[in-house]
């Protein structure tokens, strides 16, 4: 891979909560170093807690690492980059005051874009993401998936070549995580755009990625990189494959240590034990 | 508009309401026409409505509400300002809110209408001490709801505007104004409730001139049918204020 291909360089990066000897001292991230393919979608997988939404967050520019850099392009990262890097969070980060396309244009208002382009590209975003019709709702008004459609359209509209998705469709119902994966692969085709995509889902990290990084318990580090040959956009029946039931099994096997070992460290497994006893 | 009677039910509850002033009028009327109450405690609501008429008629009434609608519009203007100012600079630190919330909020408990006589002895019998009185009461709602509603936007928002680089006019504008908007709106509808609240209280306790001075004045003159038309024409009065706000606020909510 040159040095041209790389998007985004993360090099040794550390990062702790709080100070050592403090009962909130959380050692998140341990020397993780990582390269990220222009034009790749890259899905974070790993146990809670492991440091894949801490990672996100410094490439993001919205956390600064205790060590180690990132380099986006040629700029290190000290801050958020607008005009390069978009986000997408887990919650509902739009503005509940605002409607959706009053939402998607502040985006564009904060990003710097020239008020003659906003309406438009708002619009051409929101007929992307399928919510051409809910441009004058509330986000109050929209069903969750509906919401992260919305969300979506707002990160695109900013026509950034990083997306960071910080499990998007985490808080939602199986069957509209499937629908809103599926749409997102078709839709991403499309685009150039490099993606990192944070997720606890071995089913969507297969479905998505291109290649599947695998956290270690905390403190995260990563553990294996998986790719998922596969070109996009992915066929719904992808999952019935035979490849797709390999590919995920192997990600089980390589998560199900770390999560028993993330587990048993907070505390709850060791309840669970004690009560089989 | 949950269920299909819903206006059946509103109609039916507004016509209990309706109905329950009216047997509050019948037993006023009926405790003075024929039970023999003294009309010196309870006077007789026609001869309270014909002094309403004649108070209203005569414009008697208008250099009293001119002083109290003056004393309450400069209280208001000053406690807002202050409130929502100093609100807002306190919510900008996490550390600054953490001490002064719980003391602004300790102060606001107290009644601060025990103070009047200090307020008297500085400021004079005059509109100057139910101004600083009615600014006082009506600062704390004003300042505690505005930290409130800038202290606790949920981070989220600032975050997500940053990371689209919002700048910081650009972040108080689009972000922490309308999240905060709401909160601080409900705190001044509160504050100016308040203010003509312990601003007519303190006329009738010390004053020269104003609503509550009109009032008292009439009850030591043994006056007592025109007492209850001006006391008929303050609560109109305040209603109507009430009403306003309100609008204002859910207006301004949107």
């Amino acid at each position: 891979m040159t040095s041209s291909d790389v998007a985004v360089r993360i090099r040794d990066v550390s990062h702790h909560f709080g100070e050592e000897g403090e009962t909130h001292y959380v050692r998140a991230l341990l020397d993780t170093s990582l390269d990220i393919c222009r034009g790749e979608l890259l899905c974070l997988i790993g146990p809670s807690g492991c440091g894949k939404s801490t990672l996100l967050n410094v490439v993001g520019g919205l956390l600064r690492p205790t060590a180690g850099s990132v380099h986006v392009g040629n700029t290190p990262v000290r801050g958020p980059l607008p005009r390069e890097i978009a986000f997408v969070f887990q919650e509902n980060a739009l503005f509940p005051w605002s409607t959706v396309l009053e939402n998607v244009v502040l985006g564009m208002v904060f990003q710097g874009v020239p008020r003659g382009e906003r309406e438009q590209r708002a619009r051409r975003a929101l007929e992307a993401v399928g919510l051409a019709d809910f441009a004058q709702h509330y986000p109050g008004q929209l069903s969750g998936g509906m919401r992260q459609r919305a969300a979506l359209a707002r990160a695109l509209s900013l026509e950034t070549q990083i997306l960071l998705m910080d499990e998007p469709f985490g808080a939602l119902d199986e069957q509209t995580r499937m629908i809103l994966g599926e749409d997102l692969s078709v839709l991403l085709a499309r685009t150039e755009k490099t993606i990192v995509f944070v997720t606890h889902s071995l089913g969507e990290a297969v479905f998505l990625a291109d290649r599947v990084a695998v956290f270690s318990a905390r403190p995260g580090a990563i553990k294996e990189i998986i790719s998922v040959d596969e070109p996009h956009p992915r066929r719904p029946d992808f999952v019935t494959t035979e490849k797709f039931g390999a590919l995920r099994n192997r990600l089980y096997t390589l998560l199900h240590d770390e999560i028993r070992k993330a587990v048993v460290e907070s505390g709850q497994g060791a309840r669970t034990v004690a009560s089989h006893s | 508009m949950r269920r299909k009677g819903s206006t059946r039910d509103r109609l039916l509850s507004r016509l209990v309401q309706v109905a329950f002033v009216g047997v509050l009028l019948t037993l006023w009327y009926l405790a003075t026409a024929k039970w023999g109450v003294s009309h010196l405690l309870l006077p007789n609501p026609v001869r309270v409505y014909d002094e309403l008429k004649d108070v209203l008629g005569s414009g008697e009434f208008i250099p009293d509400l001119r002083v109290t609608l003056t004393e309450l519009a400069i209280a208001f203007a000053l406690s807002s300002i202050s409130g929502v100012t100093l609100g807002y600079l306190l919510s900008r630190s996490q550390y600054a809110i953490r001490v002064f919330e719980p003391l602004l909020a300790g102060v606001y408990s107290i009644p601060i209408i025990l103070f009047l006589p200090l307020y008297v002895l500085f400021f004079g019998l005059g509109p100057a001490s139910k101004i600083a009185l009615g600014t006082t009461i009506s600062f704390f709602p004003i300042v505690l709801n505005t930290i409130a509603g800038f202290g606790y936007v949920d981070r989220i928002y600032i975050v997500a505007a940053r990371a689209m680089g919002a700048s910081d006019y650009q972040l108080f504008r689009w972000v922490l104004l309308p999240a905060a908007l709401p909160v601080i709106l409900t705190g001044l509808r509160m504050g100016f409730i308040v203010a003509l609240l312990s601003i007519l209280g303190s006329e009738t306790i010390a004053s020269l001139a104003g609503l509550g001075h009109r009032i008292v004045h009439l009850a030591e003159a043994m006056e007592t049918a025109r007492m209850f038309a001006y006391i008929a024409f303050v609560v109109v009065i305040a209603a109507s204020l009430n009403v306003i706000v309100t609008m204002l606020e859910a207006r301004g909510r949107r």
